[in-house]
């Protein structure tokens, strides 16, 4: 899932500061599983926004609302009548949300509660780790489904640098080494063996280096007729 | 203005110590100020974020959860939990600015009347001393 | 004119590198001043490369410097700040300006150093790097181009002999080795035993190992690498050795352990050679070699 987590309120307020009627909208998914932007913290946004601008002498208008999904349209579309009656939109969505709400309503301006951090997992409950980078050339069959590109703190693919201690990373202390990890993992599995080869330098084609990455599948396209 | 200034303060309470320690603290005929408006709840577990920011937002000059003493929450943590979150609200009341300082946790059993009575005046006094909320202002 | 390092790794003869540190900023009078303490007391110096992350002077430029004054210069290139591009043109350009001796590293994270909020590359790795290099010598760039005159290198790479996780470093140490490294210079050895025990996987291969030696100027000094530097450990009674010397003359102490423990590789046979860093003291260096009699 993607985790986020919400900007600093003074920041959110100086966004949002020139505008009489905001409409802020929280997404029912990943950020809700976070706890960063889901239905409960639009409220707490608004509330800390609310006392921030009166503080400024400032007494806007804040409407809360959240929807299933901020990445699709369908979930989208049900704010229109909202957002016509509002001047700006606070977003409290990861920023694929906020491209969705900015994308459907170019009449309104679209503002980020949140800062969108990474793709991973809730490791326990309250602290979240990234795992994938989001290549779009998986190798994780031959490193023991332990990713190196996410972490590795330098990506490498042939093994650990000098950097790595008591399996930690030259980073900080309280990273794990993403190579000692590997490397633990595939003796545990008796598959040294596959790490012996050199690996050729990454493909980066497939990354972002391309510009915004697309994707098309025929068999489940038809035209948008709206 | 500030040497008049009767501070507006909400106290959240556990139903099973400090609620209990304040129903003691007036059978034992104890003064405590009167600008401790309690809300009593079924454990400080159940304290959100919202409800502290709420308090403040409705116009509180400080505000305190009073739990049971750590080890003796009636749901094992309540307590634990209820000390982060008011950390966390610390936080964003310092963020917002109107000051981390107007808030804060203690924790006491049923039998400590007197030491609600003590947490009373002494939150009073803080917040008297910090002066009205900048919303109030 | 210095031999080419290459001709001094076969040649048998104990081999000495030092480092040379690229400024920050344009002033280069003191980095002179030690290209011609040691230009005719060691077969190699390293230019290091952004060193620790640290914004210099670039190594290219200074090998370039060393070579006009005739000394035999070691290009460090990191993969740090370059993608493979850069990486495979500044080893072109290094090679036109006469550079023939290459160590491919990792390179430190770009959050150890002065420029943190800089995007890091790591485009390859230091096994890639040094592919990189050879492949450059079969007149071919990684995209598979033909190249129109080709390069010729004597590519190094790094080890840490007193790595708490040895297995995983040498299975990146045989990697180095098959992808064409000829010869090693090591993270900082102090405790011999260790050494001893990793030449005995080196050995194995041909490449010659060139044994770290970084002068202690401080018993602080030892404590700060056991703290914060991975893959080296200063032996406490090392420490005590250096906290026991006069007030005063704790470098001199550092000075005296680093030619015994020169002295031991020669003299043991441990070692083909050895690396000796002094950071920005290079000044002492020759006189190590002499304490040491190499």
């Amino acid at each position: 899932m993607i985790i986020a987590e919400q900007k600093p309120i003074q920041e959110i307020k100086a966004m949002i500061a020139g505008y009489q009627k905001v409409l802020i909208v929280g997404c029912d998914t990943c950020v809700t599983i976070c706890m960063a932007g889901g239905r409960k913290e639009v409220g707490i946004i608004a509330s800390c926004l609310r006392m921030a601008l009166q503080i400024d002498r400032k007494k806007p208008q804040l409407i809360e609302d959240c929807i299933q999904r901020q990445c699709e349209w369908e979930f989208v579309d049900t704010l229109k009548d909202k957002v016509d009656g509002v001047d700006a939109i606070l977003s409290s969505a990861c920023g694929v949300g906020v491209q969705a709400l900015a994308e459907r309503f170019p009449n309104k301006p679209v503002y980020p509660a949140l800062n969108t951090t990474f793709m991973g997992m809730p490791n326990e409950h309250g602290l979240w780790v990234e795992n994938c980078r989001g290549c779009g050339n998986c190798g994780l069959g031959r490193f023991g489904g332990i990713c190196p590109i996410a972490r590795c703190s330098k990506g490498l693919l042939n093994g650990p640098c000098g950097g790595s201690q008591n399996g930690k990373c030259e980073v900080s202390k309280e990273m794990d080494c993403g190579w000692q990890l590997i490397y633990g993992r595939l003796k545990t599995l008796n598959q040294l063996d596959q790490l012996e080869d050199i690996l050729l330098p990454k493909d980066w084609s497939t990354d972002r280096d391309k510009g915004q990455r697309k994707m098309f599948r025929g068999d489940v396209y038809y035209e948008q007729t709206v | 203005m500030t040497e008049h200034f009767e501070p507006e303060i909400v106290a959240f309470c556990c139903h099973y110590c400090a609620y209990g320690a304040a129903d003691l603290a007036g059978s034992m005929r104890l003064n405590y100020p009167a600008n401790v408006k309690i809300v009593k709840l079924p454990c400080t577990g159940k304290v959100d974020i919202i409800y502290l920011l709420k308090a403040f937002e409705d116009g509180a000059d400080g505000a305190y959860v009073a739990g049971c003493l750590e080890g003796n929450c009636h749901f094992i943590d309540g307590n634990i939990k209820a000390k982060r979150r008011v950390a966390r609200a610390k936080k964003l009341l310092d963020e917002i600015g109107i000051g981390g300082e107007r808030l804060e946790m203690f924790n006491m059993s049923a039998s400590m009347g007197p030491r609600f009575a003590e947490v009373a005046r002494e939150m009073t006094e803080r917040v008297r001393g910090l002066g009205p909320s900048p919303l109030r202002k | 004119m210095s031999k080419p390092f290459k001709d001094v790794l076969t040649s048998g003869e104990f081999v000495i590198t030092s480092e040379i540190g690229p400024p920050k900023g344009t002033n280069i009078d003191k980095m002179l001043h030690h290209i011609e303490l040691l230009k005719d007391k060691v077969h190699g110096m390293n230019v290091t490369d952004n060193q620790s992350s640290v914004m210099r002077l670039s190594s290219v430029a200074v090998c370039h410097i060393i070579k006009d004054h005739g000394g035999e210069p070691i290009l460090q290139m990191t993969c740090r700040d370059r993608n493979r591009m850069a990486l495979q043109s500044d080893l072109l350009s290094a090679y036109v300006l006469s550079v023939r001796n290459v160590l491919c590293l990792t390179g430190d994270h770009i959050s150890l150093g002065d420029h943190k909020g800089a995007k890091q590359v790591f485009d390859l790795d230091s096994v890639q790097l040094i592919a990189a290099a050879k492949n450059l010598e079969q007149g071919q760039d990684l995209g598979g181009n033909k190249l129109d005159g080709s390069v010729e290198f004597c590519v190094g790479a790094t080890a840490t002999p007193e790595t708490d996780n040895m297995d995983s470093q040498l299975l990146k140490f045989r990697k180095k080795i098959k992808a064409g490294a000829e010869f090693f210079q090591t993270q900082a050895v102090y405790d011999m035993s260790k050494l001893k025990s990793f030449m005995e996987h080196a050995r194995q291969s041909n490449t010659k190992i060139l044994a770290g030696i970084l002068v202690l100027v401080s018993a602080g000094m030892a404590k700060y690498l056991n703290a914060n530097v991975a893959g080296v450990t200063v032996p406490q009674e090392l420490i005590d050795e250096i906290a026991g010397a006069e007030k005063g003359k704790a470098l001199q102490k550092g000075m005296e352990i680093a030619a015994r423990q020169i002295k031991q590789i020669k003299d043991e046979n441990i070692c083909p050679g050895v690396h000796i860093m002094a950071i920005g003291k290079e000044e002492i260096v020759p006189e190590i070699l002499e304490m040491a009699g190499v």
